[in-house]
């Protein structure tokens, strides 16, 4: 240790690379894990092919997983790598423009045949130069052949031996980053319980690759990653996908209700599904429908059999799910919609991320069928988004929809784990008086309605898709339709006492104000904080509460010369603003890359911006 | 003795019934209404679910709990209720087009789950209350205001969809004949699992008469086999034609001729799990044989709703995490207490959430 190279850092982005079938994703959320143990603060970006095997060796088959951690709060997983760790040429071709200029590539140098290269369509066997690569530091290391070499006494296959290839690179980078290995082995010990050679394989290539980081320390500088000083309590790591199931069961808990969820497979959303399958030890009943419409019609069905009642999928079957979507609007039961948003149109993007789904959300369905919109803005946040969405929607009789994204579903982060006395009491609308029932009776405050479930009794009543007055008997009396016409969107307005003020990062007045929404928060608040350190009177206002929107937003805009949406799409959020915050003039930076905006091309337009 | 002594105005509930006069849809609700009563099970546990249709307004008709909803998700919206609430009777009322046609998929997966749900499938063979149109069990060549020239495709035998679906329950009965409707559905309501009624309806306005053929009271005997669980399968005036298997195939016999006796007529056994025998049962037409009438199989399998319930209690009969407290704190987790660490903010405070 003393004769290597050692490089303190305050945060250092690393980025795992290689085949679709190489392991980098669980390399990666292994090494994640291990440093939040450490106690560092971590953000992580998996970045993966739609296609379970892509061609192997091309640059479209390459998956990445990126971590980002430090000693202060981490708030993106870094626009760009410290560390790359590329298993063959197509993952050092699909990263050399993720990279800090002057960083350190270590690379499977087994991998650099004639063959690979051509695959990654490099025309010379010079990858480093043919991607003007040479400043930085490249570190060759055999990691196919030590694999090999270290496996040579075990009987395994071929395959299996290359399997293990993932846990060389693991140990080498535990080393550089002076982790423990000890998270690493327990898990390999869990996984491959039931099958001790392969654990044994992993095992030692994980100790090889450690231990050869050690050896060749003239040559590998070695960084320290001091701990983030946070606050105390229990901690996890947690992605967006997980945190939304768990925030959806602890609301089921706290309104004393048993947890439906109908649901399709999609991705990125599949997670929510399979995370609450996984606990019928909380009495989660999981539905998995024959397509995403039955998803959300047995959804529907569920509460109006009285139970919290929810649906997860993106943005394709989302769009499914609108003609139900309405009937929930119309019948005015609490359901929850988590729309865990990914490229499109159509099939798009389907592993990468975007924010295109807000005007399908928000007007998506026929008729004037209003609901409230939430969105989540980090991967831990979902929890508590996903608690309140079920609140509102239990509370005030209303659909909820909650927009998160791939980045969230995916990303992770270490997340102080919170008490359920923490959280504030749901008290379903159940009706208490069946003398007084009737079925579109409802509160003079918030305008909803009261819940009655079958097996009830002295409440039996029809409620459906068709207008009802009052007293739930078809009508179309024109009067009828067109005040339960605005009380259905006077409803959902009446939720903003429900909801907090917008708050800002900064100053409540300034040259610029920032606006984001839902899942691209890390990145913004970096990107805002950035312009404050350099004395810019920038501030920040990001919006979880879509519809309605908080109180206070036309008079905190008002405050500022320009206002600026940054935004995934082309400016859906910007011409909703337009709409319900007239009069002003909402500058716009969107991207539509898949990926996550860059700190560093926020800044960019945003000092563009102040001098225009 | 029984608990609640209701009778079928228990179910009738104050909305004026707006189907047309003479409309088949009559018959079958009283029929419906009279098997809730037989069934002694507390009025407050019923609910009626229908899709989009002219049956479909059956809901509001009834003084249960009802949940008119869109077109073809019926299906879907009663197996969330009745896997969110096993302890409900649920009844799902759709018909030939929006089982068939729009909601096929959702009715094939209930059939296929076996879930403890009643459908009755109001086949009319037309769109009525788009005033009509041809629906997927509208005869090939039939003329309606969609096909002027004939249709071109072939119709669904609803019992073969649902035997290909691995139903577990099928039977057939005709508006007109309330005895006959009740005691199917009677036989529907024990079932545990999705029994699936296919009631011949008469749509006296778009397609008046379409199953006079089979329904004609004058021919009853001859053209309709009232299936009988353990009896032969006779029919005919003089109950003196049966059928029987030869190479395979179904064949109507006559009793007393060629040395045939009543003996050698099939046994109808709807409880065996004999989907080719029930199929060709089903698939019965005129003019060669007459139309089955009755439960053409009725066989136990894992209810879905029962199955759901059981899986619940066996994890949780071992479960280590019994509350979200445990869970929130179960698997990796580390905790921080350094000098330099701050006191946690809590998400919900300082923020009004009402």
């Amino acid at each position: 240790m003393k004769d290597a190279k050692v490089i303190e850092l305050e945060e250092v982005a690393i980025r795992f690379s290689g085949d679709s079938g190489d392991g980098m994703q669980l390399t990666g959320t292994l090494f994640s894990d291990t440093s939040a143990l450490l106690g560092n603060d971590i953000s992580t970006f998996p970045d993966y092919p739609s296609e379970i095997r892509a061609p192997q060796g091309t640059v479209g088959g390459v998956s990445g997983f990126q971590v980002q951690f430090g000693k202060k709060k981490i708030t993106t997983p870094g626009d760009l790598a410290h560390v790359l760790v590329a298993m063959n040429p197509a993952a050092i071709k699909a990263n050399a423009a993720f990279m800090n200029p002057g960083g350190t590539i270590i690379f499977d140098v087994d991998s650099f045949s004639d063959k690979n290269f051509e695959k990654a369509q490099f025309k010379t066997n010079d990858p480093f130069a043919e991607l003007n690569l040479e400043d930085y530091i490249k570190i060759p290391v055999p990691i196919t052949s030590m694999t090999k070499e270290s496996l040579k006494d075990l009987e395994l296959d071929n395959k299996s031996v290359l399997r293990c290839k993932n846990m060389f690179a693991l140990g080498l980078i535990c080393w550089m980053f002076d982790r423990p290995l000890d998270y690493i082995e327990g898990f390999i010990q869990k996984k491959f319980g039931k099958k001790p050679v392969i654990a044994e394989a992993n095992l030692k290539v994980l100790h090889d690759g450690y231990n050869y980081g050690m050896n060749i320390q003239q040559a590998t500088p070695q960084y320290i990653v001091h701990p983030a000083p946070i606050e105390k309590g229990i901690y996890r790591n947690i992605n967006g996908n997980l945190a939304t199931a768990w925030g959806l069961l602890a609301a089921a808990e706290k309104a004393g209700l048993d947890l439906f969820i109908g649901s399709y497979p999609i991705t990125p959303a599949t997670d929510v599904l399979q995370a609450l399958a996984e606990r019928k030890d909380l009495g989660v009943k999981s539905f998995q429908a024959e397509d995403e419409i039955a998803g959300i019609c047995t959804t529907i069905g569920a509460a109006f059999a009285g139970h919290l009642a929810v649906t997860s999928t993106s943005g394709p079957g989302f769009a499914l799910k609108s003609e139900a979507l309405g009937l929930s609007v119309m019948a005015e039961l609490p359901i929850v919609v988590v729309n865990v948003q990914r490229g499109g149109p159509s099939t798009g993007l389907p592993t990468k991320t975007e924010q295109s789904d807000l005007l399908q959300t928000l007007y998506g369905r026929n008729g004037e069928s209003p609901l409230v919109v939430l969105a989540a803005s980090t991967p831990s946040d979902c929890f508590y988004y996903a608690y309140l969405s079920a609140k509102i929607a239990l509370e005030r009789m209303v659909p909820v929809v909650l927009l998160t994204d791939g980045f969230l579903g995916n990303g992770s982060e270490p997340w102080r784990v919170p008490t359920m006395d923490e959280l504030p009491p749901i008290t379903p609308r159940k009706a208490t008086n069946p003398e007084l029932f009737k079925p579109y009776r409802r509160d003079p405050e918030t305008l909803a309605r009261e819940w009655a479930v079958p097996g009830m009794d002295g409440y039996q009543h029809r409620i459906g898709g068709l207008e009802k007055n009052e007293a739930g008997a078809v009508s179309h009396d024109p009067e009828n339709h067109h005040i339960n016409t605005e009380i259905r969107a006077a409803k959902v307005e009446k939720v903003v006492d429900m909801i907090p003020e917008l708050e800002l990062v900064g100053e409540t007045e300034g040259d610029l104000l920032v606006v984001g929404w839902g899942g691209t928060y890390g990145h913004m608040i970096s990107s805002v904080r950035t312009m404050q350190d350099a004395g810019k009177k920038v501030s920040l206002a990001h919006f979880n509460y879509i519809k309605p929107l908080p109180k206070n937003t036309a008079e905190v805009f008002s405050k500022f010369k320009k206002i600026v949406v940054c935004e995934l799409n082309l400016g859906q959020f910007a011409s909703y603003l337009r709409d319900r915050v007239p009069g002003l003039h909402y500058y716009q930076v969107n991207k539509m890359k898949g990926l996550p905006f860059s700190v560093h091309e926020l800044v960019e337009n945003f000092e563009k911006i102040m001098e225009a | 003795m029984t608990k609640f002594n209701y009778t079928a105005k228990d179910f009738k509930s104050a909305a004026e019934v707006r189907w047309c006069p003479g409309c088949g849809d009559y018959a079958i609700m009283n029929a419906v209404q009279k098997t809730m009563a037989d069934m002694d099970i507390a009025h407050k546990d019923f609910a009626v679910i229908s899709g989009i249709g002219c049956s479909s307004r059956f809901p509001y008709y009834m003084s249960t709990y009802g949940f008119h909803t869109i077109h073809g998700r019926a299906t879907a919206i009663a197996s969330g209720v009745k896997s969110a609430n096993p302890a409900l009777t649920v009844w799902v009322i759709t018909g030939d087009g929006d089982s068939l046609a729009i909601g096929g998929n959702h009715f094939i997966h209930l059939v296929r789950r076996n879930i403890d749900l009643n459908l009755i499938l109001f086949n009319n063979k037309i769109y009525g209350l788009t005033k009509g149109q041809y629906s997927p069990t509208t005869d090939r060549g039939f003329i309606t205001k969609t096909s002027p020239f004939g249709t071109i495709e072939d119709a669904f035998v609803p019992g073969q969809l649902v035997l290909g679906s691995r139903g577990t329950f099928f039977a057939r009965a005709l508006d007109s004949n309330v005895k006959h409707t009740q005691e199917v559905l009677a036989d529907a309501a024990q079932h545990k699992g999705t029994s699936v009624v296919e009631v011949l309806q008469n749509c006296v306005i778009f397609n008046d008469g379409i199953h006079d053929y089979v329904a004609d009271p004058k021919f009853r005997a001859e053209r309709q086999l009232f299936l009988k669980k353990g009896e032969p399968m006779i029919f005919g005036e003089q109950a003196d034609k049966g059928l029987i298997l030869e190479n395979g195939h179904l064949k109507v016999v006559k009793i007393g001729e060629n040395g045939i006796t009543r003996d050698n007529i099939l046994v109808h056994h709807p409880e065996e799990d004999n989907l080719g025998l029930q199929v060709a049962i089903i698939n019965m037409a005129l003019p060669e044989f007459p139309v089955a009438m009755g439960v053409v199989r009725s066989v136990e399998a894992p209810v879905y709703d029962q199955e759901m319930k059981k899986q619940i209690e066996t994890v949780q009969a071992k479960r280590r995490v019994t509350c979200m407290d445990e869970l929130l704190q179960s698997g990796n987790t580390w905790t921080v207490d350094g000098e330099n660490c701050s006191e946690p903010v809590k998400f919900f405070d300082n923020k009004c959430f009402g």
